[in-house]
């Protein structure tokens, strides 16, 4: 569904990605898990259409979509939940989720409906719909966000930084919608810095260090792995040391 | 005396629905790109010109001449926006305001040779004298002043609540990268802000020309008033330029009523020192210009 092949990207003057390939099937929940400054908010902002790449294809759907407008991106379906959430915090909550479907304007009863559904999956959101989006704490900025992305009916949902400035609470909140994304069958590409929790739920994944892909497996796999425990999950760190 | 008290409100109201009329087209253009648009005062002054432009040599009916001036001033937005700032828009906040400074300068000399530097007349919108209300004179004119301006407001405030696309122009204005990801074009809607800025601020000039004329050099002032009432309703506030608009008008015209015509015009500058001075967020602001 989402191939990436070979892609630089610059930000600044730091080359940022040097070469980076994967691919997403449909179905699938992929994570990309690495240190910070790895390169993997240049990724994704690759993909979404954010940044430029300088070299490297990227294809969706078997279509080229590398350096089109983000604008476009979300019309050919890919969502982006962003680092950080990136509500509309003066608008309300209901205004966000409106804005979400922005691309669906022409179709205000199937916008409605699509409301409608992530009002019965987050209540919450439902019962604050008229206040304003900064109000509402963090994860429940961040069920926003991410209803707000599914808005736009996307074939691919990206997740950048999910649990990112959470209380581990409300982490394993977040961590249980995205298992029950997964399954309804959605496509999801993952972005964390939590690797054990990231790796735990996908299907594959992808080890991301200064702009390269090092590692990639299944999840549970690359779990066991001994140099991702070493430099992700900070276990077992002195049996390598010693062996 | 009471009737010269009454006297001073209405004029004031008057005056004042055309300062917030020029405050809202400053906020539309903030809120959704943070420039403060130096040009809105030419706006004003393109849309009265336009309108004797219309009406006069080219005959046509007023209210045909009112719509063709704010479509005229609605493109000369558009052209502000698509050849000046959209080239310009990788360049920081601080330099597009300077560009907007620029522009100003360049329609003000524009309408100097094109109309002269002879002020221009328009016939009142309807005919007949004065009403007189219990010794008030209210001329008729002051009502459709009034009247427009009451009207654009709701029309505004229905588009931005109701309408997804000025839904849309908030959420660029509240964080334009998330506005993208959500498939709205940034760009279209800064455009829309200028065209719409442009018109409103055109409305304003072809409705107060049949009252105090229209000259090229008119701009300035009037911009800067309404400069004065934007700030002091608080920057991209609608309901706070409404209310400072009239605030601002009122103040002049007792001004020129108690004190004297010739320090009518200090008064909206000082307001807006006082303003920056204790409440630089203004009277509704939102606390960002604090910062």
């Amino acid at each position: 569904m989402l191939v990436v092949k070979s892609v630089h990207t610059y930000y600044g003057n730091i080359h940022a990605l040097k070469g980076v390939s994967l691919h997403v099937r449909k179905g699938e929940i992929v994570t990309l898990v690495g240190a910070n400054g790895a390169g993997k908010s240049t990724l994704v902002n690759t993909i979404c259409g954010m940044a430029k790449p300088s070299r490297g294809s990227i294809e969706f759907n078997d279509r080229a979509i590398e350096g089109l407008p983000p604008e476009t991106i979300v019309r050919r379906g890919i969502a982006l939940v962003p680092e950080g959430r990136q509500i509309f915090s003066a608008m309300s909550v209901e205004a966000n989720l409106l804005m979400g479907g922005y691309i669906h304007r022409k179709n205000p009863g199937q916008v409605r409906e699509d409301m409608d559904r992530f009002y019965g999956i987050f209540p919450i959101l439902k019962q604050r719909k008229g206040q304003l989006a900064g109000t509402l704490s963090g994860g429940e900025q961040q069920m926003l966000a991410i209803s707000r992305a599914l808005m736009s009916r996307p074939d691919l949902l990206v997740l950048d930084e999910p649990s990112m400035g959470l209380a581990p609470l409300v982490t394993r909140e977040i961590f249980a919608i995205i298992r029950e994304l997964k399954e309804q069958g959605r496509t999801i590409l993952l972005i964390e810095q939590n690797a054990r929790a990231a790796l735990k739920v996908a299907d594959r994944g992808y080890v991301l260090e200064i702009g390269k892909v090092i590692l990639e497996g299944e999840g549970p796999e690359l779990l066991e792995h001994r140099e991702v425990k070493r430099a992700y999950l900070g276990k077992g760190a002195k049996q390598i040391w010693e062996a | 005396m009471t009737t010269d008290f009454f006297q001073y409100i209405v004029s004031g109201l008057t005056i004042g629905a055309i300062y917030a009329m020029v405050a809202i087209g400053y906020n539309i253009i903030y809120s959704v790109t943070e420039i403060i648009n130096f040009a809105q005062g030419e706006f004003v002054m393109l849309g009265g010109l336009f309108a004797v432009f219309f009406a006069g040599p080219l005959h046509f009916p007023l209210y045909l001449a009112f719509v063709c001036a704010v479509g005229m001033t609605g493109l000369v937005g558009m052209a502000m926006d698509r050849f000046v700032i959209g080239r310009a828009r990788n360049a920081s906040v601080m330099s597009l305001i300077i560009i907007t400074l620029a522009v100003s300068i360049i329609l003000k000399g524009g309408a100097m040779l094109w109309w002269g530097k002879d002020p221009h007349s328009l016939a009142a919108f309807s005919t007949g004298g004065p009403i007189r209300l219990g010794g008030v004179a209210i001329q008729p004119q002051a009502l459709w002043i009034i009247g427009i301006c009451a009207l654009i407001i709701i029309a505004l405030t229905l588009f931005f609540r109701k309408s997804i696309y000025g839904q849309a122009m908030l959420a660029c204005a509240n964080n334009p990268d998330a506005a993208r990801l959500a498939g709205i074009p940034v760009k279209y809607m800064v455009l829309l802000s200028f065209v719409l800025s442009a018109m409103i601020g055109a409305a304003a000039g072809v409705i107060i020309t049949p009252v105090s004329m229209m000259e090229y050099d008119r701009g300035a002032l009037l911009g800067i008033k309404g400069f004065g009432a934007a700030v002091l309703g608080g920057l991209g506030q609608f309901f706070g330029a409404l209310v400072a608009g009239a605030i601002l008008g009122l103040a002049e015209s007792f001004c020129a009523g108690y004190l004297s015509s010739g320090y009518k015009d200090a008064v909206a500058l000082v307001l807006l020192l006082l303003a920056l001075f204790l409440k630089p967020e203004g009277l509704f602001g939102s606390g960002e210009a604090r910062s």
